[in-house]
């Protein structure tokens, strides 16, 4: 599947508490903007995945979709990854031709916890996938001796590249490391700064193929390789191998894309809690698994600074959790020049990595 | 008491005999019939075998620390008087793990690899829930 595929389109959302509207009025935004982005009406879309919305049927309605392809994905944020994939299976089977992926989402303004109501693990207080990250990163702690403090540079980093995007949330609000070690604790050791933003928003990706792309309105961006591993093993709980087998199985999307670590130049990694960072880093082999917190120490994330600018337009952690979905539209308008003071320079490739039990990356480059 | 303005938990055909026990002051797992080892949650069929060929047996209560952490947020209004508290991921001696609370000692005590042993100080009506504290030598 090679280069078959290519983003045609993207399209987001402001990020913020909107309660005049709700999460099929963001999705509806997010996808009108992404088809202007292509040059598309909406009956040129003949697939649609949708996400966080809460019915396909009523959305597809409200956009008068009738697609040959239609599906909406589950809720947790792996499902972005997994919406792109489904994707682009179906533009290269040919079950449909230009597809709509539309991720909408009204979490803050109808104070969606993360976490409480019944449970295996309830009638103990465990819930909420933050404490089931505390829990790892407690783990990891233990097993590599890394700290607390080796999430600062992540923090830190990801909250920089919100400073140079006005649309991230936390645009003009930078941090410090001091700042990240003595926020409140929310799951110890997770403290506040290590936690992503809960937000409304939607964001819409048009996937096509790379033949049909070339004629858009916008330089089309390949999707060069993509792979896949899960591992279901963990009794519903945290993951005692904190996903390193299934994430390592991932490497394979070098291969599959044809294009080596060398040859990329920038990455986007799910931040929903920043050690997922470091669980990503070390299980795709970017440095040997327990060095992540060596290998981040010096802005090594951070644009301008160090070698790997990762979740340029802030990540989960400070432009919004949008649960992977602006995370690769980052990506994307990355590889389209579009980012202004937080464009990577001579960009040619960018990789996703999302670590947790269905394990992704995927690779993105530039058509020509 | 506060454990006993816990969550109830959600009983199933699968997990019944389980909370069954607890109300003994038994903790038992599901052992498959085929490999010998043991699983939890409870389930129709050996994880290792997908097969219903397995077996209920007494736990040790023995296990080790294998990591934890502690709750500052509050998510169950039962639980909102022990706020900061303690979750601990306990490797029970038959492999299996629990997401459980630490009994009769402090979080700032915790150390990861310390042995801890089950007891079964209280709960919601109904049920005694499994806690864990230090293992009597």
């Amino acid at each position: 599947m090679r280069d078959k595929v290519a983003f045609a389109g993207i399209g987001t959302t402001r990020y913020g508490n909107f309660p005049e509207t709700d999460s099929y009025g963001l999705g509806c935004e997010a996808l009108n903007a992404a088809l202007d982005d292509a040059g598309l009406k909406p009956s040129d879309i003949d697939g649609l995945i949708v996400n966080r919305i809460p019915t396909y049927e009523r959305f597809a309605e409200m956009m008068g979709i009738n697609p040959q392809y239609c599906l909406l994905t589950e809720s947790p944020g792996r499902f972005s990854g997994v919406s792109l994939a489904l994707a682009a299976q179906a533009i290269a089977s040919g079950a449909a031709k230009v597809v709509a992926l539309v991720y909408g989402n009204n979490g803050r303004s109808v104070r969606m916890t993360y976490g409480g109501g019944d449970s295996e693990w309830a009638p103990w207080g465990m819930t909420s996938p933050g404490a089931t990250h505390a829990m790892m990163w407690r783990r990891h702690m233990h097993e590599f001796g890394t700290t607390h403090a080796d999430l600062g540079p992540v923090a830190v980093a990801f909250r920089s590249h919100a400073c140079l995007n006005p649309d991230a949330v936390m645009h003009g609000r930078p941090i410090t490391l001091d700042d990240h070690a003595n926020a409140r604790p929310i799951c110890e050791p997770l403290q506040l700064l290590d936690y992503c933003l809960v937000n409304d928003g939607a964001v819409a990706w048009i996937m096509t193929t790379a033949e049909r792309a070339k004629d858009m309105k916008r330089p089309p961006v390949l999707l060069s390789g993509y792979a896949r591993q899960d591992a279901f093993h963990y009794g519903s709980g945290p993951a005692d191998d904190l996903w390193y087998p299934n994430l390592s199985a991932c490497r394979s999307v070098y291969e599959r894309a044809g294009i080596g670590r060398d040859d990329i130049q920038g990455l986007g990694i799910y931040d929903n809690f920043s050690p997922t960072v470091l669980f990503s880093l070390e299980a795709m082999g970017f440095c040997k698994q327990g060095e992540a917190g060596d290998f981040v120490r010096d802005g090594t994330l951070q644009l301008g600074k160090g070698r790997w600018p990762t979740n340029t337009s802030g990540g989960h952690l400070s432009d919004s959790y949008m649960q992977g979905w602006n995370i690769i539209a980052e990506c994307v308008r990355q590889l389209r020049d579009d980012c202004g003071a937080r464009q990577i320079p001579n960009l040619q490739a960018m990789q996703y990595i999302c670590a947790t039990n269905i394990a992704q990356s995927a690779i993105l480059r530039r058509a020509s | 008491m506060s454990l006993a303005t816990r969550l109830k938990p959600v009983v199933d055909n699968w997990n019944k005999l389980f909370w069954e026990a607890c109300k003994r002051k038994k903790l038992k797992l599901q052992r498959c019939k085929t490999t010998g080892k043991c699983f939890f949650p409870p389930a129709p069929v050996s994880p290792f075998t997908g097969l219903p060929a397995w077996e209920w047996v007494d736990a040790s209560g023995r296990g080790e620390l294998w990591s934890f952490v502690v709750f500052h947020q509050s998510y169950f209004p039962g639980m909102k008087d022990e706020l900061p508290y303690p979750v601990a991921m306990v490797k029970l001696e038959e492999g299996p793990y629990l997401l459980t609370n630490l009994d009769g000692m402090r979080a700032e005590d915790a150390k990861i690899g310390m042995p801890l042993q089950v007891r079964f100080p209280g709960g919601p009506e109904g049920f005694l829930l499994p806690q864990f504290g230090p293992a009597e030598l």
